[in-house]
C-alpha cells in the first residue's frame, strides 16, 4: 500500500512535467501545425541554462529559473523566425527537416559548451517530509505545486486574456483568424515563446531531482508527441490529462514492467493507436 | 517520360574511376573511408526514394539498416552463408517496413514522421536490451567476412581483403543505383513524385496513393537493410549505435545537401561530406552543429541541394552556349578588324 | 442515367454545405451547375468524386453504387475531374503530368519495372501513345516537355483537363475551368469543352460562373443555392426563372464586371 502510494506520488510528479511540456507542444503543433521535433531539446537547453546560472554565475534557484524561462522564450522566438517561418507555405516535410536541424544544433551546442556527461544541479530544498508513509522531498512537492499553478495560469491566460483568446482563435480557424485581421506572425512568435518558456520552467523544476544530460531532451520530446497525438491535436485538456496518465503509468508500470522497455510501450502504443485511428484518439485531422 | 541519355557518358567515366580507384589510392585508411562512403551511399539512395521522391519523412531509416545489420551478423555467425543471410535480412527489413507502413502510411502529414521516429527509437532500444539475441549494448562481434564464392574450375573469390570488399560494396552500390534509376525513370517513379507533389490530385487522377507510398517505403527499407547487412559483414562488429537516430540524421544531411529527389545527390552527399569532415578534424566536435545549421539553410534556400544547383547551372550553360552558337558567326564577323 | 445522386448531403460541424441533393446526369449530356459563391457546388463535386465523405445519401454511377469509395477507385470507374484552384503536378513536366492520369489503365508493377519486361515496355508505349493523343486534343504539343509550373494560366487549365482525360473517362467534372481567365482564353477553353462533348462524346458536368458561356454550352442547367437545388431545366427556362434571377443574377453582374 505504501509502495503504491509512493508510486502514485512519483507518478504525479513525473506527470506534472509531462503535462507542461505537452501543453507547450500542443500549442505549437496544434496551432501552427509545426511538428517541432526540437521541443524536448528546448526543455533540455533550459535545464542547462539554469545549471549554468546556479553553479557558475551563482544565482539562486528561482532567479535562475526565471532567467532560463526568459532566455528560452527568446530562443523559441528566434527558432520560429529563422527555422520555421520561411517554410510556412512549403510542404510539411520541409518543416520536419528544419526541426531536425534545430535539434541537432541545440544538442550539440550543449555538448560543446558543457560536455556530454551528466550534470547535477544542487538541490535548493533538500528536506523531506513523510505523509501516510509516503516520503516526499520538498523539491518534488515544489514541482507538483509549481506545475499545477503554471497549468492553471496558462489556462487563465488562454481563456481570460485577449492575447490568449487570439491564440485559441488561430488554433481553431487559421484562415478565419487571418480574415478578421489577426497577425499570424505575431501569434506564431508568442506561441513559440510560451511553448519554449514553459518547457524551460518544467526542466528547471525537475533538474535538481534528476541528473541533466544533453540526451534527456530527445526521449522527452517524443513522449510529448505521443501525449499530444493521443490527447488530440491542439487540445490543452487532452495534453494535461495525457501527461498525468503517462506519468502515472510509467511510475506504476516501472515496478511491474521491465524498466528498459518502458519507452517501447509508450511509443508502440502510439503506432498501434494511430493504426486504429489515423487521426489520433480525439483527433482533428492534421492539415 | 523523361528518359534522357545524356547522363550515360558521365556514368561510364565515374564507373571507370571507381574501378581504378583502389589502384590509385593505396592508403588502407582512405580505402576504408571510401567503402563507408559506398555503404552510406546505398543507405542515402534508399532514404532518397521514400523521402526525396515519395515525399514521406521516414525517420526510422537507421532502424531498418540496423535490422539488416543484425540479421546478417547473427545469421552468418550462426553459420548461414552470407549470400543467403543478406537477401533474407534485407527482406526482413522490407517485411517489417510493410507491417509498419500498413497502419502508419494511412495517417496524414506529420503523423508518419512521428510514427517512424518512434519506431526508430523502439528498434534501437530493443537492440540495446534484448541481450540474449543482440548482445545488448556490447553488440555482436566477430561477424565473419562474406562467404567466398566458388567459381567452378577456377579460383574461389574471397572477401577477406580490403580490395575484394571494395569491389563487393561497389557492386552492390551499382546494383542499387541501377534499381533506383529504373524505378525513377518509369511510371512507378513518376507516381512517387506525383504523390509527393499533390496527393489529392494523384488520387483523383486514379493513383492508389496509399499503395504508392507503401511500395516506396518497402523498397527503401529493403535497400536500407541491404546496406546494413553489408556493413555488418565488412565491419565485423555491430552495436545498437548501428541503428541509432544519429545515423538517420547523418543520411538526411547527406541527402539534402547532395540533393533530394536526384539520383546523383545522395552519392555526392554521402561521399563529399564525410571526406570534408574527415579533413577538418579540428571541427569534429562541431560536426552535428554544422550539420544542423546546414540542414536548415539548405532546406530553406536550396531545397534541391548541390545536385539541383548543378543541374540548374548545366541547363543555363547549355542555353547560353546555344545562344552563342547562333550569335557566334555574327559576333566573330563584327570583331574582325 | 449515367450518374445518379440521391439525398446527397454534407455537413461541416453545423454548416450544411450540400443539402439532400438529387442529381441525374444522362449519358451524353452537357450539364452546367451554377449558383452563387458558397452554394455548395465544389463540395458536391467532392462528394461525387470521393474526395469528401458524404454525411448522407448515395451516388450511383452506371447503375453501380460508388458512395464512400476511395477517389482513385471512382476515377477508375470512369469519372475524371478538375479542381477549382488549378491542381497540377507542378514539379513535373507536362508529359509526366499526363502520364499519371493513364496509370490506372496500366498494371506493370515493381518487378516488371525493375526487369523492364515486355509488359513494362508495352505499358510505357501505350502510355506515350495516349499522352500524344491527349496533347493533340488539348493543344499543348509545343509545351510537352516544359514543367507544369512554367505554363500560362490557360495552358494550366488545359493540362488539368488533359490529366482528367487520360484514363478515358465517361464523365468529366469540371470545376470552373475558366475562372480568372481572359475572355480570349475563356473562349478557347470553352471550345475545348465543346469538342470533348461533341467529338469525343464525353458526358460533362460543368461548374461555371460565366453565364454567357453556360448559355452557349449547356443543354441543361442545375441551380444550387445554400446547398439545395432551387431550379433545373433548359438554359432558356433557367434564364427566365425568377427564383434563379433573385439568387444568382447579382453574381452574374459581379462575374461580368471582372
Ligand atoms: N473543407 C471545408 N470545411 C468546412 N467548410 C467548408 C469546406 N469546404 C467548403 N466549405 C463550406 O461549404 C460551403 C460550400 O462551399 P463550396 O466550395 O462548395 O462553394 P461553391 O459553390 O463551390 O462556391 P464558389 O463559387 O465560390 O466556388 C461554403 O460555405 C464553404 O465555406
Ligand atoms: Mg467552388
Amino acid at each position: 500500500m505504501e509502495l503504491f502510494l509512493q508510486q502514485i506520488f512519483n507518478g504525479i510528479m513525473l506527470g506534472s512535467t509531462y503535462a507542461i511540456v505537452a501543453v507547450g507542444l500542443t500549442l505549437v503543433f496544434g496551432i501552427l501545425h509545426i511538428p517541432n521535433f526540437a521541443h524536448g531539446h528546448l526543455y533540455m537547453f533550459g535545464a542547462y541554462i539554469a545549471f549554468f546560472l546556479m553553479t557558475i554565475a551563482g544565482l539562486g534557484f528561482w532567479t535562475s529559473l526565471l532567467a532560463s524561462v526568459a532566455v528560452m522564450g527568446a530562443v523559441g522566438v528566434i527558432l520560429e523566425r529563422l527555422a520555421y517561418r520561411p517554410l510556412r507555405e512549403r510542404p510539411h516535410i520541409d518543416s520536419f527537416i528544419s526541426a531536425i536541424g534545430a535539434l541537432m544544433i541545440l544538442e550539440t551546442s550543449v555538448i560543446v559548451i558543457w560536455g556530454p556527461q551528466g550534470r547535477r544541479i544542487p538541490n535548493p530544498y533538500p528536506g523531506i517530509i513523510e505523509v501516510l508513509g509516503v516520503t516526499m522531498s520538498y523539491q518534488r512537492l515544489i514541482v507538483i505545486v509549481a506545475a499545477v499553478s503554471m497549468i492553471l495560469l496558462l489556462n487563465l491566460f488562454i481563456k481570460r486574456t485577449t492575447l490568449g483568446a487570439t491564440i485559441e482563435a488561430v488554433a481553431q480557424n487559421r484562415e478565419g483568424a487571418m480574415l478578421v485581421g489577426i497577425d499570424v506572425n505575431k501569434v506564431s512568435a508568442i506561441t513559440f515563446a510560451i511553448s519554449a518558456g514553459t518547457a524551460a520552467a518544467a526542466a528547471c523544476l525537475v533538474a535538481p531531482i534528476f541528473i541533466i544530460s544533453p540526451t534527456m531532451g530527445a526521449l522527452l520530446g517524443m513522449k510529448a508527441f505521443v501525449i499530444v497525438i493521443l490527447g488530440g491535436l491542439g487540445s490543452i485538456p487532452g495534453a494535461i490529462v495525457g501527461g498525468y496518465i503517462l506519468g502515472l503509468l510509467e511510475a506504476m508500470g516501472g515496478g511491474y514492467l521491465s524498466a528498459a522497455y518502458k519507452d517501447v510501450y509508450a511509443f508502440g502504443a502510439l503506432i498501434v493507436i494511430l493504426s486504429l485511428k489515423p487521426t489520433g484518439l480525439f483527433g482533428k485531422e492534421v492539415a | 517520360m523523361n528518359i534522357r541519355l545524356k547522363g550515360r557518358w558521365w556514368y561510364l567515366a565515374i564507373f571507370l574511376v571507381a574501378i581504378a580507384l583502389p589502384h590509385i589510392v593505396t592508403s588502407r585508411y582512405v580505402g576504408q573511408i571510401i567503402i563507408m562512403g559506398y555503404l552510406f551511399s546505398i543507405a542515402t539512395l534508399s532514404l532518397n526514394l521514400i523521402l526525396g521522391y515519395a515525399g514521406q519523412a521516414s525517420l526510422a531509416h537507421a532502424g531498418f539498416f540496423g535490422i539488416g545489420a543484425y540479421g546478417v551478423g547473427l545469421l552468418t555467425k550462426g553459420g548461414v552463408s552470407f549470400w543467403i543471410a543478406l537477401p533474407l535480412s534485407a527482406s526482413l527489413a522490407a517485411a517489417i517496413g510493410f507491417l509498419v507502413g500498413l497502419p502508419t502510411l494511412r495517417t496524414r502529414g506529420s503523423y508518419f514522421a512521428i510514427s517512424t521516429l518512434c519506431l526508430g527509437v523502439i528498434i534501437s532500444i530493443v537492440a540495446g536490451n534484448w541481450v540474449q539475441l543482440t548482445g545488448g549494448y556490447t553488440g555482436v562481434v566477430g561477424i565473419p567476412t562474406p562467404t567466398p564464392i566458388r567459381v567452378p574450375w577456377t579460383v574461389e573469390i574471397r572477401f577477406d581483403s580490403l580490395l575484394a570488399q571494395y569491389y563487393l560494396v561497389l557492386a552492390f552500390l551499382i546494383l542499387t543505383m541501377f534499381a533506383m534509376h529504373r524505378i525513377v525513370h518509369s511510371l512507378t517513379g513518376i507516381s512517387f513524385m506525383a504523390v509527393r507533389n499533390n496527393e489529392m490530385l494523384a488520387e483523383a487522377a486514379g493513383i492508389d496513393t496509399f499503395r504508392v507510398k507503401l511500395t516506396a517505403f518497402v523498397i527503401a527499407d529493403f535497400f536500407a537493410g541491404l546496406a546494413g547487412g553489408l556493413y555488418a559483414s565488412i565491419m565485423g562488429s555491430i552495436s545498437p549505435s548501428t541503428a541509432s537516430m544519429e545515423l538517420t540524421f547523418n543520411w538526411l544531411v547527406y541527402l539534402l545537401i547532395g540533393g533530394a529527389a536526384t539520383l546523383g545527390g545522395p552519392i555526392i552527399g554521402a561521399f563529399v561530406i564525410p571526406i570534408i569532415m574527415e579533413s577538418l578534424q579540428f571541427l569534429a566536435q562541431y560536426r552535428m552543429l554544422i550539420f544542423g545549421v546546414l540542414l536548415i539553410v539548405v532546406i530553406i534556400y536550396f531545397p534541391r541541394g548541390a545536385m539541383g544547383a548543378i543541374l540548374q547551372l548545366g541547363e543555363k550553360w547549355r542555353r547560353e552556349w546555344r545562344k552563342r552558337q547562333e550569335e557566334g558567326p555574327r559576333v566573330a564577323a563584327s570583331q574582325r578588324p | 442515367m449515367l450518374l445518379q445522386a440521391r439525398g446527397l448531403s454534407k455537413n461541416f460541424s453545423g454548416l450544411v454545405a450540400v443539402n439532400s441533393v438529387d442529381l441525374d446526369v444522362a449519358e451524353g449530356e452537357l450539364l452546367a451547375i451554377v449558383g452563387p459563391n458558397g452554394a455548395g457546388k465544389s463540395v458536391l463535386f467532392a462528394l461525387i468524386s470521393g474526395i469528401m465523405k458524404a454525411t448522407g445519401g448515395s451516388v450511383y454511377f452506371r447503375g453501380e453504387e460508388i458512395t464512400g469509395l476511395k477517389p482513385h477507385l471512382i476515377a477508375r470507374k470512369g469519372i475524371g475531374r478538375t479542381f477549382q484552384t488549378t491542381a497540377l503536378f507542378n514539379q513535373l513536366r507536362v508529359v509526366d503530368n499526363l502520364a499519371i492520369g493513364y496509370r490506372m489503365r496500366t498494371s506493370s508493377g515493381l518487378f516488371s519495372t525493375l526487369l523492364r519486361t515486355g509488359k513494362w515496355r508495352e505499358d510505357t508505349r501505350r502510355t506515350m501513345t495516349r499522352v500524344a493523343e491527349v496533347l493533340e486534343i488539348i493543344g499543348l504539343k509545343e509545351k510537352a516537355f516544359h514543367f507544369a509550373s512554367t505554363l500560362t494560366q490557360a495552358e494550366q487549365r488545359k493540362l488539368a483537363i488533359g490529366i482528367a482525360l487520360m484514363g478515358y473517362p465517361k464523365l468529366l467534372l469540371l470545376d470552373e475551368p475558366t475562372g480568372g481567365l481572359t475572355e480570349e482564353d475563356t473562349r478557347e477553353i470553352s471550345g475545348l469543352i465543346a469538342r470533348l462533348h461533341k467529338d469525343l462524346k464525353i458526358t460533362i458536368c460543368l461548374i461555371e460562373h460565366k453565364m454567357r458561356m453556360v448559355m452557349e454550352l449547356a443543354q441543361r442547367i442545375v441551380v444550387l443555392n445554400f446547398g439545395s437545388i432551387i431550379a433545373e431545366g433548359a438554359p432558356e427556362k433557367i434564364a427566365r426563372d425568377p427564383k434563379v434571377i433573385e439568387a444568382y443574377l447579382g453574381v452574374e453582374h459581379i462575374a461580368d464586371s471582372q
